[in-house]
């Protein structure tokens, strides 16, 4: 096709027409860039000249307090302490190595520490940020370095603070620590913080100090100074103030907290106690702990190899991140499942002969020699295992499976601690898609006494005793108040179970402590209107079964307990784990009723809680655990003036 | 097509073509090159290493490339219009899926010895692409809805996948320069007027779209258009690097201090001397009058480019060296505009005098377009 010259033409005319008056455009912009050019550098050139000549804005952040963090009564946990330091801004130290080297030499800086200087101030990003060269210094050295200030540009003493945490190793597992942001922590997040690039800026790294950073951290302030040539502070032009991080209670009691720490020294164990009116987690411990005053500041590794090496593993929290078979704890789960269907009345009775026949297998009760005829209350009691085989196949896993997930098992629960595992309540779904395996008739045997592919973490234990005792749908609390400000309870409404149901289930828990023939009788409280009811669990960690001092520490079967007290009024919940410990019934229920005592007292409970027998024991242990301090490590403020 | 109107005879030959390039073109390309190997000269405290060393031998290597793109005749480049765009499109995608990050976005393919930018490339063949859709189509149905669609399209694409990288600077720049292009075709005012209230909707969408789960910009760049709104509220990045440009601009005065007298730049307050703020530094240094002597230079660039466009009376080479000149228009434009705290800021070099390799050598590729053509008008 060929165009008429014509239209070509008017073509070309629209075209010019069009580009003179873009270009027309352009021109009136650039006219508008001149003006601007015009403004800054003519009318506002003395201004500027002024701010450029021998002053220059300078722009300091001013790091937020961090938020402090304290028990349920008022008790500090974690305080800023004071410390000074000498920073220096690269930019106005001119050859900084030298200044450096000078400082150094003024304040008996180690090599290393001046090493480490060195490397920190090479760093090309921010010259105009202050950088830390000596931390944690005594005042004379504050004092030498402002007498010198002439010969040392861009170097200035200032007071910063440092995290302390006066309870030491009961709080590691809750509370945690901080530490010093490492370019991983940078390199984690999409746009960071300003404040966070200041070198040996201190975050929060695990447990509530890293799940609650946010509140906790606050907002830096800037503040805008001119500075003089060697990088003086000559006068301030604008400060913009921070925000101090918000100030958290928790839920949990430090003096119940100190305690229960302390009666589990020398185990590899975990205990957690839980209010039962709002969830509130009052103790939550593991065993052993650490002092996490050691790592702020960076850890040595004469301290942390150790830590690192020891088979009870001190660096695990074990009652959120530990997941263990809950053995016989579980049986409560397959009973409700099975009565809340219907399928089984609680007073129907099942025949016990030491062990049931399942697809050509046979499973073994504990007592070989048979329990007879058992109902609900006395399988529970003496913890029959062919009744609960017995319920499970009839119910079923799917069913057993979904009554775990309502009591918390299973389920990641929503707390402000590091690395919280879910558990594992197996489905057949599960076990194809994750196996690539059917699930065959002996996996929901073994799972009815918790065992098998079964998993529990000691706080959804403590979740699913609590939600037993009082039949609503407790949901564990860790953050009582920000800045005051109570935090919402949260769940807490009516499980939507049959109450006859419940009351079973609590009588029969209430008969295995304090039943004669219950398996945790010898660890009952006696005190009147503050009996204990709970059951015991033993879970196997190897299949043989073979008597446990006779097998390593690490083959010995988990010992368990969970429990509830008052019995009538239900006030604590707990959960105790003692990792190969041996028998729920002789290790783990002792530290159950002496640690709910404790809390229900409210202190050291009186001999007359405990039975007779007991007493003289007793009276010792509590001799031996008073006031024992938590291992803490704290440095001392340094001849400060 | 159009072309063939026009008799080529008189069109020159062979090397005697060199004698017909634009050369005033040529002269005030280098001398504003040259202004820019000065300041990194100077900003590098007198040296040649780092940046003006390279700087200069990219800059022949330019100029060879310009001549020999000006050399080649425009019908040439006209029937490569599709292909170039298409390859570019396929660049960007092929940069989604295997380019390097960098400050947060994916820009670039690392070649080994070269890191290809297909959005630098991109503003080139779009514009090319562009010029060669309105020289094919008859100018009645220029205005028709469907040949608008059609170009909106053409520029949709690049500049949606420009947006995922993510870079906003280089997308408003793709977008306006397509714009401005099919306002020069002689698209109907009405259809402009339209985007401009539907793009003022859009920014308010923007806007309220803040911290929504349908968030339709980065967090970044939300935070570039607070700082540019209250540089106080970023002191420690871009708003410190806005405050101190200022100051650096202003100390200037009428006259500057003098070559390599610049004490503000000289200062390692900002990080991006040598690059996207090279122009702080040459006003601090030649002031007020050193300022509007490189913009009367980018000025006369603009109007040697719109002349030799309306004197040239094929369509497609016409449209091309409006389109080049629009974009290098808004290189300088939003790149003074941000230096001067008058935009936000955005990775925009000052064309042909920041340090950078990929931008110089698509906008001497460009030129030589504009030469070749200048070289083979209908005469």
């Amino acid at each position: 096709m060929r165009r008429s010259r014509a239209e070509t033409d008017a073509g070309h005319m629209k075209l010019s027409r069009r580009a003179a008056l873009l270009g027309g455009a352009q021109l009136l912009f650039m006219g508008g860039l001149a003006a601007r050019m015009r403004y800054l550098q003519v009318d506002q050139a003395d201004q500027f000249r002024l701010l450029a000549e021998e002053n220059r804005i300078n722009i300091r952040l001013i790091p937020p307090v961090r938020g402090e963090i304290f028990d349920r009564n008022g008790m500090q946990l974690a305080k800023n302490v004071p410390s000074y330091r000498i920073v220096m801004v690269r930019e106005d130290a001119g050859d900084f190595r030298t200044v450096m080297l000078r400082v150094a030499d003024l304040i008996n800086l180690s090599p290393e520490q001046t090493e480490r200087a060195l490397e920190e101030l090479s760093d090309n990003s921010a010259p105009f940020l202050p950088v830390t060269i000596a931390e944690d210094v005594s005042w004379d050295a504050v004092s030498a370095v402002s007498v010198n200030t002439p010969a040392l540009p861009g170097v200035s003493p200032e007071v910063g603070s440092t995290r302390v945490y006066p309870r030491g190793s009961d709080f590691a597992h809750v509370v945690g620590r901080v530490g010093r942001v490492s370019p991983k922590d940078l390199e984690a997040l999409e746009n960071p913080d300003a404040v966070l690039r200041i070198p040996r800026f201190q975050i929060g790294k695990i447990n509530v100090e890293a799940r609650e950073e946010a509140l906790l951290r606050g907002v830096a302030g800037t503040r805008q100074v001119e500075v003089n040539a060697t990088g003086r502070v000559m006068r301030e032009l604008e400060r913009r103030e921070g925000q101090s991080g918000a100030d958290l209670q928790l839920t949990i009691d430090a003096n119940l907290q100190n305690y229960v720490q302390a009666r589990l020294s020398g185990e590899s164990a975990a205990v957690v106690i839980l209010d039962c009116e709002k969830g509130d987690i009052v103790a939550n411990c593991s065993a052993p702990s650490y002092d996490p005053n050691l790592f702020i500041g960076g850890i040595l590794s004469r301290d942390y190899d150790p830590l690192l090496n020891d088979i009870y593993r001190p660096l695990v929290n074990k009652t959120v991140q530990g997941a263990y078979p809950p053995g016989s704890c579980f049986k409560m789960m397959t009973a409700m499942a099975a009565i809340e269907a219907g399928i089984i009345g609680p007073d129907e009775t099942v025949y016990c002969p030491g062990h049931l026949e399942v697809g050509g297998r046979r499973f073994h009760c504990w007592k070989r020699a048979g329990h007879g005829w058992v109902d609900l209350e006395t399988s529970l009691k003496s913890s029959c295992d062919v009744y609960y085989y017995d319920l499970a196949l009839k119910v079923g896993i799917e069913k057993i499976s979904a009554m775990s997930n309502r009591f918390g098992l299973g389920i990641k629960h929503d707390l402000a601690l590091s690395s919280v595992n879910s558990g594992l309540t197996p489905t057949k779904d599960w076990k194809l898609r994750q196996r690539g395996e059917d699930w065959v008739i002996g996996d929901t045997v073994n799972a009815s006494i918790g065992q098998g592919f079964m998993l529990a973490t000691p706080m959804q234990l403590a979740i699913m005793t609590a939600r037993l005792a009082t039949g609503r749908e407790i949901t564990p609390r860790l953050i009582k108040s920000v800045n005051g400000v109570e935090q919402p309870v949260k769940g807490n409404d009516p499980l939507d179970m049959r109450d006859s149901n419940l009351r079973k289930m609590r009588k029969s828990m209430y008969s295995v402590v304090n039943d004669r023939r219950g398996t945790a009788y010898r660890s009952r409280i006696i005190a009147d209107g503050l009996r204990m009811a709970g059951k015991t669990g033993t879970s196997q960690v190897r299949s043989a079964v073979v008597n446990n001092s006779q097998v390593p520490w690490e083959q010995r079967d988990h010992a368990l307990f969970v429990g509830f007290a008052p019995y009538d009024a239900p006030k604590y919940a707990c959960a105790v784990l003692v990792e190969h410990g041996g028998g729920g019934s002789s290790v783990a229920a002792p530290i159950a009723r002496d640690v709910m005592l404790q809390a229900l007292y409210g202190g050291e409970p009186p001999l007359e809680a405990y039975p007779t027998a007991d007493r003289g024991r007793i009276k010792t242990q509590q001799r031996r655990l008073r006031d024992v301090k938590p291992d803490a490590r704290i440095k001392k403020g340094k001849d400060q003036a | 097509m159009s072309y063939l109107e026009y008799t080529v005879k008189s069109v020159p030959t062979g090397l005697r073509k060199v004698l017909f390039l634009n050369w005033p073109l040529v002269l005030l390309i280098s001398a504003v090159a040259g202004a820019g190997f000065l300041m990194l000269y100077s900003v590098a405290g007198g040296s040649y290493s780092p940046w003006a060393e390279p700087q200069m031998k990219r800059f022949a290597l330019g100029l060879a490339l310009m001549v020999g793109v000006g050399l080649v005749p425009i019908w040439m480049w006209r029937n490569l219009a599709g292909v170039a765009y298409g390859v570019s499109v396929i660049l960007l995608i092929g940069v989604e899926l295997f380019g390097e990050v960098g400050m947060g976005a994916q820009r670039w393919i690392d070649l080994g010895f070269f890191r290809l930018q297909p959005s630098e490339m991109t503003k080139i063949t779009l514009v090319m692409f562009l010029a060669a859709y309105y020289d094919w189509l008859p100018a009645k149905k220029t205005s028709r809805p469907l040949w608008v669609l059609l170009p909106v399209l053409i520029i949709i694409v690049p500049t949606g996948l420009v947006v995922k990288q993510p870079d906003l600077g280089t997308a408003i720049l793709l977008l306006t320069a397509g714009g401005g292009l099919m306002f020069l075709a002689g698209v109907h005012w009405a259809y402009f007027a339209t985007v401009i209230a539907a793009g003022v909707a859009f920014v308010a969408a923007v806007f309220q779209s803040r911290g929504t789960d349908w968030q339709l910009i980065e967090n970044y760049q939300f935070r570039r258009i607070d700082t540019f709104l209250d540089p106080g509220s970023d002191p420690l990045n871009t708003g410190y690097h806005i405050a101190q440009s200022k100051i650096a601009l202003g100390s200037g005065g009428w006259t500057g201090r003098g070559f390599m007298q610049g004490t503000q730049s000289r200062l390692n307050f900002l990080p991006e001397k040598h690059t996207d703020f090279i122009f702080t530094t040459l006003a601090e240094e030649f002031g007020f009058v050193g300022g509007m002597s490189l913009l009367v230079l980018y000025g006369l660039i603009i109007l040697f480019c719109i002349v030799s466009a309306i004197m040239n009376k094929d369509r497609f080479a016409s449209l091309l060296t409006l389109g080049i000149a629009l974009n290098f228009f808004l290189f300088f434009a939003v790149n003074m505009s941000m230096v001067m705290g008058m935009a936000p800021v955005v990775g925009v070099p000052l064309p042909l005098v920041s340090y950078g390799g990929s931008a110089m050598l698509v906008l001497m590729l460009a030129f030589g377009l504009v030469q070749s053509a200048h070289v083979h008008r209908p005469r």
